[in-house]
């Protein structure tokens, strides 16, 4: 089979029922991987041998007859802000630049359990903060429709990864958009689930009440099946929800009946790029025609959300950094004779992180300062409140709200290069985090740019835990795209 | 909008040391327009009525959950001081917590 574009639903069936060997699949993707990898730099690490043991051992099982699961041999790229035994787990950051994770992350054991091998890490903005992949320690991610572009960040490698078709599938962390938003620029699906869906054991913390794990797939089956490998109750994360998981594969494949699409006057925006908006219509219309309704819905508070969010999600990182103090673990800087234990916290942790982390943290610090606490992080607390109560009137009238991943298709490098100017790209995602609600990102066309196709995506949110009929919902509209996903870049 | 915030070079220095982080005053300097910038655009949270609008910490109203009073597997030292980076026998090596005098 042609594997790089196939997805991995098709990759386990194939390996299960013996039509192929994971490690022939392995060998296929690895190779894929590290010859992409000199020009688009997805990867910080490959683990060639590690991964061949791991197909191997799938490969194995099979032979003996035993069940080597859903995902048997399916290649696995992971962000590297996911504990990992295998390799390194530096967050992109120079500060971890040699940690060794003593643990796997929960998600990523579950992906192993049900067969997938996991072949690298993939490059990030620093600490999962960005929205470019540009702040990223190991050098910048290119987006393989145009190396002189941004992959969307902070899951830019693992998005690239995806897109590229160097990986079954990837696993990414979203904690203000940071899967959604590098899956619309690299024409991808990328899947954040409810909060409290998938474990973030093992998830270097940004923002403990934003952050979830989530896929980046070439297929919305993709993105149900691995999200059903991955979710469910882990006595390791007390946020994870104790509530069954629907099954998201089950309906998948059925159309809803009368689904209701919100779609917010908010998110149409002039403010868009002319191709994102003429796209979101067109999808639109195609909901339209298998019998979905349009439903207007008013999201007022849309604006307030880059505000909410650049106060909340700056002051739990400052909280989670405090543990990079150079003694237990990460970067130590050295010290002259007589300088003491403080100079020590303070040097090691400039010098082991990069200008957005020390500008977040620096925000973060702020915000939570004595004089300053009630007046911005109260204040912004209280306004999530009403974020979250008018997401849920909302979804009175429709069961899912439609709109942009992002305001544009990716910008040039250094094309954002003020901070704020780059935090406002999040306009659309980071609400859903804020409201700790299901989102996805799914490819229905391209603007065009010279002789590049830059991709561009649908955004569909959900209420909190519908994630499985959100999912179908995507499933439909990705249904009047046949071929979006098998494209590949550079042709 | 966006209103003009103004931040001065001691308070974005405060803010560093509350950070615990040792910036150079050039750095300093740009990190105080950059912050300003950004808290000029976080004042909008101003224009929103949130009296009588109790704060949301988490988006899941969950209480605590706990284990079961029983011993796991932990890791052992040689795992946990793989990442340390200086070791002295069975401890993490610092230096000098107190100052010594004249030194």
């Amino acid at each position: 089979m042609s594997a790089p574009f196939t997805d991995a639903v098709s990759i386990g069936e194939a390996v299960r029922s013996g039509a192929t060997t994971a490690e022939q699949v392995t060998k296929e993707f690895l190779s894929r991987a590290q010859k992409a990898n000199a020009s688009l730099n997805a990867f910080h690490e490959i683990f060639e041998s590690e991964a061949m043991d791991a197909a191997r051992a799938v490969d194995a099982k099979v032979k003996a007859g035993k069940n080597p699961g859903l995902l048997a041999g399916v290649p696995i790229a992971v962000k590297d802000n996911l504990a990992t035994k295998v390799g390194r787990t530096t967050c992109s950051s120079k500060m971890l630049e040699h940690y060794r994770s003593p643990f796997t992350a929960t998600c990523v054991e579950r992906l192993q359990a049900a067969g997938a091998v996991v072949i690298g890490k993939t490059n990030m903005d620093e600490f999962a903060m960005g929205s470019s992949t540009e702040h990223c320690a190991w050098g910048p991610v290119k987006n393989p429709w145009d190396t002189t572009r941004v992959p969307g960040g902070s899951s830019g490698g693992s998005a690239v990864a995806a897109a590229a078709g160097l990986c079954g599938f990837s696993l990414g962390s979203d904690t203000g958009g940071s899967i959604r938003q590098p899956a619309s620029l690299c024409g991808c699906v990328g899947f954040k689930p409810t909060y409290g869906r998938v474990s973030r054991y093992g998830l270097v913390a940004f923002g403990s009440s934003l952050d979830q794990v989530g896929p980046l797939t070439r297929s919305v089956r993709d993105a149900a099946l691995t999200y059903q490998v991955m979710a469910g109750l882990d006595d390791r994360d007390s946020t994870t929800a104790d509530l069954v998981v629907e099954d998201p594969m089950k309906d998948l494949e059925n159309p809803i009946a009368g689904l209701r699409v919100g779609v917010p006057k908010q998110y149409l925006s002039d403010a868009n790029d002319a191709a994102v908006n003429s796209c979101v219509n067109d999808a639109l219309q195609r909901l339209q025609k298998l019998g979905a309704t349009l439903v207007e819905v008013d999201l007022p508070l849309t604006d307030i959300g880059i505000s909410t969010y650049y106060v909340i999600a700056p002051a739990e990182a400052s909280g989670n950094l405090a543990r990079f103090d150079g003694i237990r673990y990460g970067h130590r800087a050295a010290l002259k004779t007589g300088e003491s234990l403080d100079t020590l916290y303070s040097r090691s942790r400039a010098e082991g992180f990069g200008s957005e982390v020390q500008r977040r943290i620096m925000l973060g610090t702020y915000v939570l300062s004595s004089g300053y606490y009630d007046a911005y992080y109260g204040r912004a607390l209280r306004v999530r409140r009403l974020i979250k109560a008018e997401f849920d009137n909302a979804f009175t009238k429709c069961d899912v709200i439609a709109g942009a991943a992002s305001p544009s298709p990716a910008f040039k490098f250094g094309g954002m290069n003020d901070p704020l100017k780059m935090y406002l790209c999040d306009v659309y995602t980071v609400n859903t985090n804020i409201a700790g609600l299901p989102a996805i990102s799914l490819p229905i066309g391209f603007a065009k740019d010279g002789p590049h196709s830059l991709p561009i995506g649908l955004h569909l949110q959900a209420p909190a835990f519908a994630d499985a009929k959100l999912l179908r919902a995507a499933r439909m509209v990705e249904k009047t795209f046949p071929d979006i996903l098998r494209q590949a870049p550079h042709s | 909008m966006t209103e003009k915030h103004t931040l001065s070079i001691e308070e974005t220095a405060h803010v560093a040391k509350l950070a615990r982080l040792e910036i150079a005053p050039a750095k300093l300097e740009q990190y105080r327009g950059e912050l300003a910038n950004v808290l000029g655009h976080v004042a909008k949270l101003k224009s929103i009525n949130v009296d009588g609008i109790e704060p949301l910490t988490s988006p899941v109203d969950s209480t605590n959950r706990l284990a079961a009073d029983q011993p796991g597997a932990t890791l052992s030292l040689q795992e946990l001081f793989m990442n340390a980076p200086a070791v002295e026998g069975r401890f993490i090596a610092v230096p000098k917590v107190l100052a010594e005098e004249n030194s």
